[in-house]
């Protein structure tokens, strides 16, 4: 299954507000994912995003379903800034998840 | 509490009015300018402002002969925080303009509506609001998750056409950054816990590379990133720790380079600052100098790659050679 999330109807022309952020990802993102369903987040009529945004959506589903999450989040309608901090926020969350799982194979040994 | 507003209220000097804070006797704020010309920059601004909001206008007054140029001082709603009646008469109609006055950001929504609302004041092209509304976002939302000030964000902001420069302030009277990275980093003094607060990847919410779910601890880096790569200054002044990031020698060519470590910045700071008992924030940004933002977050998001590999590095094991 596939289900798109518009983004400016939640939050605006500027996606800031980490309080829907947690919101979307709580209430939305998370559970779709487990569920093995595609999600699509619709940048449409977005002007710009924070990092903080940006890492208050997506990085705990990242950590918390790796590749599920890489494979069935998907970004439509995202403009160049909103694409740079995406591809940010990918790039240092798969740099913490490799210090997580040595910190967890060193548990193990 | 005494402050003076001087003639020369800018970032380059903004050690020099630190310095001559007098903050002592906590209950009553005095603030005198100078007598022939007044310049604030919004740090300035929102420091008095923050300090006049605690302990309520009754105990705040604008002493001695300010010049035509405090006009200023009212249009951006200092007197409003004072016992003192404003002497200036003119049409508020017709300044308003590219300033954005003293504003109070105590809640997300508070946040979202002045974004929306206010910062298209100040007639900034889309990409240039873009840049704006980040840093402002990015700022005020760490007051909001992290001072625990009863009196949210003191903001102000200001465009200077000549310069074709934004100027920003945003203010709180919370616990400090030192206080705020108490729970998992432990600085000893203000000036660490600063260095700490402006270093990639480090958030006072957590010691795991890659932050929390809500924090990563990448906001003042990229405002401070932000206002190198444009060649300006950027401020922070928390208990008795003030850092100044100075402008980058505008001779040199080329993007000015990124460094992970604040103290490897051309930077001013001080760990003998008159203790203030919250933090502010100030950063100016050249419009002229900012190059298309998402190169400009690209080379910011390349650094902050670095670092988060370069702190792993450390936490490997050494062999043993006996």
């Amino acid at each position: 299954m596939k289900k798109t999330i518009l983004m400016r109807k939640l939050i605006g022309e500027f996606a800031e507000n980490k309080d829907i952020a947690k919101k979307v990802r709580i209430e939305q993102v998370m559970p779709e994912l487990s569920k093995g369903n595609e999600i699509i987040l619709d940048f449409n009529g977005v002007n710009g995003a924070t990092q903080s945004f940006i890492h208050a959506l997506v990085s705990d589903p990242i950590r918390e379903f790796r590749g599920i999450a890489f494979d069935n989040l998907a970004y439509k309608n995202a403009n160049d800034n909103i694409r740079e901090i995406i591809s940010i926020v990918y790039r240092y969350m798969q740099e913490s998840l490799e210090d997580d799982d040595n910190d967890s194979d060193l548990k193990a040994l | 509490m005494k402050i003076y507003l001087s003639n020369q209220g800018n970032l380059r000097n903004f050690r020099g009015f630190v310095e001559s804070l007098d903050l002592s006797n906590p209950d009553f704020l005095s603030i005198s300018t100078h007598d022939k010309w007044v310049t604030v920059h919004p740090a300035n601004l929102v420091l008095t402002a923050a300090l006049a909001m605690q302990i309520g206008k009754d105990n705040v007054e604008i002493v001695g002969n300010v010049p035509d140029t405090g006009i200023y001082l009212d249009r951006m709603g200092l007197y409003d925080l004072t016992k003192t009646p404003s002497p200036f008469a003119y049409n508020k109609k017709e300044e308003a303009g590219r300033f954005v006055p003293i504003k109070v950001i105590k809640t997300a929504d508070d946040q979202s509506r002045f974004i929306t609302d206010i910062i298209p004041l100040l007639h900034l092209s889309e990409e240039n609001t873009t840049v704006i509304k980040y840093v402002i976002g990015e700022l005020v939302r760490n007051v909001l998750e992290h001072s625990f000030s009863k009196d949210g964000a003191v903001v102000a902001a200001q465009y200077y056409k000549k310069t074709n420069r934004v100027s920003i302030g945003i203010c709180d009277t919370g616990i400090g950054v030192w206080r705020s990275m108490q729970t998992y980093w432990h600085p000893k003094t203000d000036i660490e816990a600063l260095r700490l607060a402006l270093t990639p990847g480090i958030t006072g919410t957590t010691r795991k590379e890659g932050g929390t779910s809500e924090n990563a601890g990448a906001g003042l880096f990229f405002i401070k990133s932000i206002a190198k790569i444009t060649r300006n200054y950027f401020a922070i002044y928390s208990g008795h720790a003030e850092y100044t990031l100075l402008k980058h020698d505008k001779r040199l060519k080329g993007m000015p380079r990124l460094y992970a470590d604040p103290n490897r910045d051309p930077h001013n700071s001080t760990d003998n600052a008159p203790i203030f008992n919250g933090t502010l924030v100030a950063v100016d940004i050249s419009l002229d100098e900012t190059t298309e933002f998402n190169d400009l977050l690209s080379s910011i998001g390349n650094v902050y790659d670095k670092a988060i590999r370069e702190r792993k590095k450390g936490k490997y094991r050494e062999p043993r050679f006996v």
